[in-house]
């Protein structure tokens, strides 16, 4: 029996008598014959713990990750540096072993932990509001294209090819389901075609998205974006990278209305990709209509602070099928991360991070014009710490560079057939000076 | 018992992380960005190491958790969440590799994805699964979608408006039904607390897009009408989804798909012991049977029995319902548990956990009112209605129980219990930890019929006292910068 | 008490009718019923309600309940006050409490109201 068992012989045969039957078997039954399995499940014998550990580390022996190899790669999940001290305290089993707090007076730890992320998440942000987080990015932006037709009562929205394409091949999966009409604007030198954006937006539009920095990694001029949204009623909706603005100005500031997307950065592991941390955040107007868990601050019966889950009544578990989102699992643990980093970087590191992170990648883009022919630059665009280059056979020359330590970028021909050859390469702060001079040296030499 | 927030312990100057010296030469970020779009002010706090590090540690003992006691929150399965999980997620091979390495420097990933959609395929009867579904109620609209795309390829989308499910159904099903613009028909349950047959053929019209059900539902019970459920919902081309939030009753004794499901969703964090980590990360991978395997998120991943890979083009799936492959940590914590516990710790895992719930249920009936008196599953639902007239509701009866050390069991839901408690132990709990716990509750019940007043104004024994909730929802202060005066 | 001045829906809402305008807003019944209200989810003024039809919501701590349109009419005036207040429908349910002010599109519609005392009667075969 397993050592998560704690049943002893004598144990069960009394649990069996105060029941009144004679074997488990009796328990299961009321369960048709037919309805049965009757044969053990074709699955391999248990193990113990050691050949557990030996079993899983000969997986993770196959992979080479950013513990072996340098690490280049964005597009919406980073490689920077998470400080130790988050580890051992998402470690605490209090914290990670806990449900959802629905019993306030025992679950103060995450509650309290949530309104402190709520308030990160809106100080960072420039929002009034937050939620207690979604599940990553792309159902983050789902859910607030559907805030925006629910708050305009409008079902057209539009997504420049500048997002993510993985958000936006999101979008069309689930919120065309729901009735939203997505229509897609190219892009110009890097940022969104202000000019076609113009031609598609008029008063049937509900949100015009922007990415800050856009998927490319570009600066957009998201006020510019705002006015083109809000001269015809409709809403501003960022996805952001919460990192890069410890640069740049707050997209509240700028006319955004809801900003959403991916948290990763926030100390979060990359993990492949999850989990991670979906954020959400609006101004004070579309309170109403923010899907999922918020906490608010409150007083006990003799005057003392405490927090509770609050405006519960827009969930589903109240709401059910009146609900605007069915969403009930978050990723509670992933906002303590990110709220446990973002108090040990403050607002000086996080400055640092994104100022340094900002810097290498433009000594990287400097480098590569002086010393690597091969390469050029199609975008001119202001950036933050991403760009993208034009190097020839991109694809092969990735799983090259991989052989010599480098994840050297992002191919971006799955998306956009018109960028074949053309890599999305980040930089964030853990990147020494020696690490992109040997990235240079690399890829000269492969393309010499 | 109150933590100040981490804004009230900032001192300007303070820093709890350094970073290396900048080594590149230093460029003025006005000369590259507009300056409209640089940043002056950012309100975060500033504090060193050890107050970050003490502020959340003793923010984590105001919380009652698994690893401090007995959780008998039904419909959560609260089991112990195993340690060595924790360590394999952590394991650099697995928590440094990024979503868009090349497929060849992550095959152990794509290996273990692919072992554990076979696992959970051979565990619910189904033939593929995806793993991206971050949660039970994602799951929930991934296999929604898949109905809907099922029914579009059949060219019969627009007739298809409406989902059954059960008024006993959790919250989340009728939600995304929903949201996806499906009209939801609730089936009333019957006395022996399955569905109502009749109802169900009432309401199988030929506008029935499918029918979602928990089995065992949320009373604890399993449903022995399931393959005429399945027929009468075949009958009219509905399909069945399988919300398999109770899966862990019957691992190894009985699969959704060999009960006539044809879609499942199944909850990592709760049957297969993922923590829930303070309301998540969850997972909700989805298993379909072969006729729907084309309808599936992309991407998917494939093995050629040398190399495996991620394959994007498939002309019938309902595309990506999230970014990457799903939660990756949380699946490599589920696989580790599978590999641990084998095809018999599974179904051991199920038949105590039933074995636990009935115990308690026989117990604890003599002082409860039991809602269905039958042999239960996983978990069981009492009612604090007994109490009543001495103005005693089952809220109380849940505060009173914080006093001593417990979480509450789940309460008011299903909403067809009228004062519901509803209590699922799990098979990781001990009798004596069960046993405990039958007394307190038995206390609580004489407590509520000699001294009500007790009851009706506990706890006493928690960081904070009961919270004025309407103060809360009224005027809501849910953000320190924008917080109420 | 329910002021015998008003008339009543079994759906418990109350309407004042006073020529071809009629203030509404739900019983003291209704608002017991939901616990303490937090907020009112209301119409905007020149929408136009249909007698029977849900033109709101009422949301309490851990509940929500929809409100009927006790009359038809197109609304003239919100009482936005309940924005900051919306106590004010479990304290004074037919004064501050007041959700809207309606133009009655059909006024013969009172007729089908009924009068404090069978209201009264109604709620005693709805307790719980």
């Amino acid at each position: 029996m397993s050592s998560y068992l704690p049943h002893t012989q004598a144990e069960v045969k009394a649990m069996l008598e105060a029941i009144g039957v004679k074997s488990i078997d009796d328990l299961f039954a009321e369960i048709p014959a037919e309805l049965r399995l009757n044969r053990p499940l074709d699955l391999p014998d248990g193990l113990s713990e050691s050949e557990v550990v030996d079993e899983m580390n000969d997986l993770a022996q196959l992979n080479y990750g950013a513990n072996e190899l340098l690490c280049f790669l964005g597009a919406g999940i980073y490689d920077h540096y998470i400080p130790s001290a988050i580890n051992h305290l998402l470690l605490r089993g209090d914290f990670f072993t806990a449900y959802t707090p629905y019993q306030a007076e025992i679950s103060q730890g995450t509650l309290q932990a949530i309104y402190e992320y709520q308030s990160l998440i809106c100080g960072l942000t420039g929002m009034d509001v937050s939620n207690a987080s979604m599940y990553e990015a792309g159902t983050a932006l789902v859910e607030a294209l559907n805030m925006a037709k629910a708050q305009t009562g409008r079902t057209r929205v539009v997504i420049p090819e500048t997002v993510h394409p993985e958000y936006r091949r999101v979008a069309k999966t689930i919120n065309t389901q729901m009735g939203i009409e997505i229509v897609t604007v190219p892009f110009e030198d890097g940022v969104t075609d202000m000019a076609k954006l113009a031609e598609v937006v008029n008063d049937s539009t509900a949100a015009v998205v922007a990415g800050y920095p856009n998927f490319f990694g570009s600066v957009e001029d998201l006020e510019a974006l705002a006015n083109v949204a809000h001269n015809v009623g409709a809403l501003l909706v960022v996805t952001a990278d919460p990192v890069s603005l410890g640069l740049l100005t707050a997209p509240g500031d700028l006319g955004a209305d809801i900003v959403c997307g991916e948290g990763q950065s926030l100390g979060i592991p990359m993990s492949f990709g999850g989990p991670s941390l979906g954020f959400m955040a609006c101004k004070e107007a579309l309170l109403r209509k923010v899907p999922g868990r918020i906490t608010g601050a409150t007083v006990d019966k003799t005057g003392r602070r405490g927090f509770v889950l609050t405006l519960q009544a827009r969930e589903q578990h109240i709401r059910r099928e009146k609900a605007g989102s069915n969403i009930c699992s978050n990723q509670a643990l992933m906002a303590l991360n990110a709220t446990i980093y973002m108090s040990l970087l403050g607002r000086d590191g996080i400055r640092d991070v994104a100022n340094q992170s900002f810097q290498k990648a433009h000594h990287l883009k400097k480098e590569l014009a002086a010393r690597v022919p091969a390469v050029s630059f199609p975008f001119a665009a202001p950036f933050m710490n991403e760009f993208v280059i034009k190097v020839p056979n991109a694809k092969k020359l990735l799983l090259k560079m991989a052989k010599q330590g480098v994840l050297g970028g992002v191919a971006l021909e799955r998306w956009f057939p018109t960028l074949k050859d053309h890599l999305l390469v980040a930089v964030t702060e853990k990147r020494t000076a020696e690490d992109i001079d040997y990235y240079c040296e690399l890829l000269g030499g492969l393309t010499s | 018992m109150t933590e100040p927030l981490i804004f009230e312990l900032s001192a300007d100057g303070r820093r709890g992380y350094t970073l290396p010296k900048l080594d590149v030469p230093e460029i003025d970020p006005a000369d590259h960005i507009p300056s409209k779009m640089l940043r002056r002010e950012i309100p975060l706090p500033s504090l060193c190491e050890v107050d970050v590090v003490r502020h959340f540690t003793r923010l984590s003992r105001l919380n009652h958790a698994v690893d401090v006691g007995f959780y008998p929150l039904g419909s959560c399965t609260m089991k112990y969440n195993p340690k060595i999980n924790e360590d394999m997620a952590r394991l650099p091979g697995f928590a440094t590799i990024h979503p868009y390495q090349p497929e060849e420097t992550i095959q152990g990933a794509l290996a273990l994805l692919h072992n554990l959609e076979h696992a959970l395929a051979e565990i619910c009867g189904m033939d593929a699964f995806t793993l991206q579904p971050a949660a039970g109620a994602h799951g929930e609209l991934t296999g929604l979608l898949i109905i809907k795309a099922y029914h579009r390829k059949k060219k019969n989308a627009k007739a298809k408006t409406k989902i059954l499910i059960p008024d006993a159904g959790h919250g989340t099903n009728p939600a995304s039904a929903a949201m996806l613009g499906f009209e939801v028909v609730n089936i009333r349950t019957s006395p022996r607390g399955g569905i109502d047959l009749d109802d169900l053929r009432a309401k199988a019209t030929p506008d029935v897009a499918g029918l979602m059900l928990t089995n065992p539902n949320t009373l604890g019970l399993f449903d022995e009408n399931l393959t005429e459920i399945a027929k009468i919902v075949h009958g009219v081309d509905g399909l069945l989804y399988y919300d398999g939030a109770n899966l862990n009753a019957i691992m190894g004794w009985s699969r959704p798909g060999d009960m006539g499901f044809d879609i499942v969703h199944v909850n990592l964090h709760k049957t297969f012991s993922t923590p829930h980590g303070g309301g998540g990360p969850g997972s909700g991978p989805v298993g379909v049977k072969a006729h729907l395997a084309g309808f599936l998120p992309s991407p998917r991943i494939s093995f050629d029995g040398k190399k495996f890979k991620v394959t994007d083009k498939h002309a019938d799936s309902i595309g990506p319902v999230r970014t990457f492959l799903g939660s990756f940590g949380v699946l490599v914590r589920a696989y580790t548990y599978i590999i641990t516990l084998g095809a018999e710790g599974l179904k051991d895992a199920s038949s105590y956990a039933v074995l636990n719930a009935n115990y308690m249920m026989r117990r604890l009936q003599k002082t409860y009112k039991l809602a269905y008196d039958r042999t239960c599953k996983h978990e069981f639902v009492l009612s604090g209605k007994p109490f009543a007239e001495k103005g005693v509701k089952t809220l109380d009866i849940a505060k009173r129980l914080l006093d001593y050390g417990y979480h509450a069991p789940t309460v008011y839901f299903p909403l067809i219990v009228e004062e519901a408690i509803m209590i699922e132990p799990t098979e990781t709990e001990s009798k004596q930890t069960m046993d405990e716990f039958i007394t307190v509750m038995e206390q609580i019940a004489a407590e509520a019929m000699t001294d009500p007043e007790k009851v009706k104004g506990a706890p006493y024994n928690t960081p904070v006292t009961r919270l004025d909730e309407a103060l809360a929802a009224r005027k809501p202060d849910i953000n320190f910068f924008k917080r109420r005066p | 008490m329910n002021p015998p001045n008003l008339k009543y829906t079994k759906e418990h809402e109350w309407a004042r009718i006073e020529g071809k305008k009629a203030v509404i807003g739900i019983t003291e019944y209704a608002a017991h019923q939901l616990g303490d209200v937090v907020f009112v989810d209301m119409p905007l003024v020149g929408t136009k309600l249909e007698k029977g039809k849900t033109f709101g919501v009422v949301e309490s701590v851990k509940t929500v309940s929809d409100i009927f349109a006790p009359l038809s009419g197109k609304v003239t005036k919100k009482n936005d006050e309940l924005d900051a207040e919306p106590a004010n429908v479990n304290t004074d349910p037919y004064g501050k409490g007041w959700i809207l002010e309606i133009e009655l599109s059909n006024p013969a519609e009172a007729d089908e109201m009924i009068d404090a005392a069978a209201y009264e009667k109604h709620c005693e075969t709805c307790g719980h």
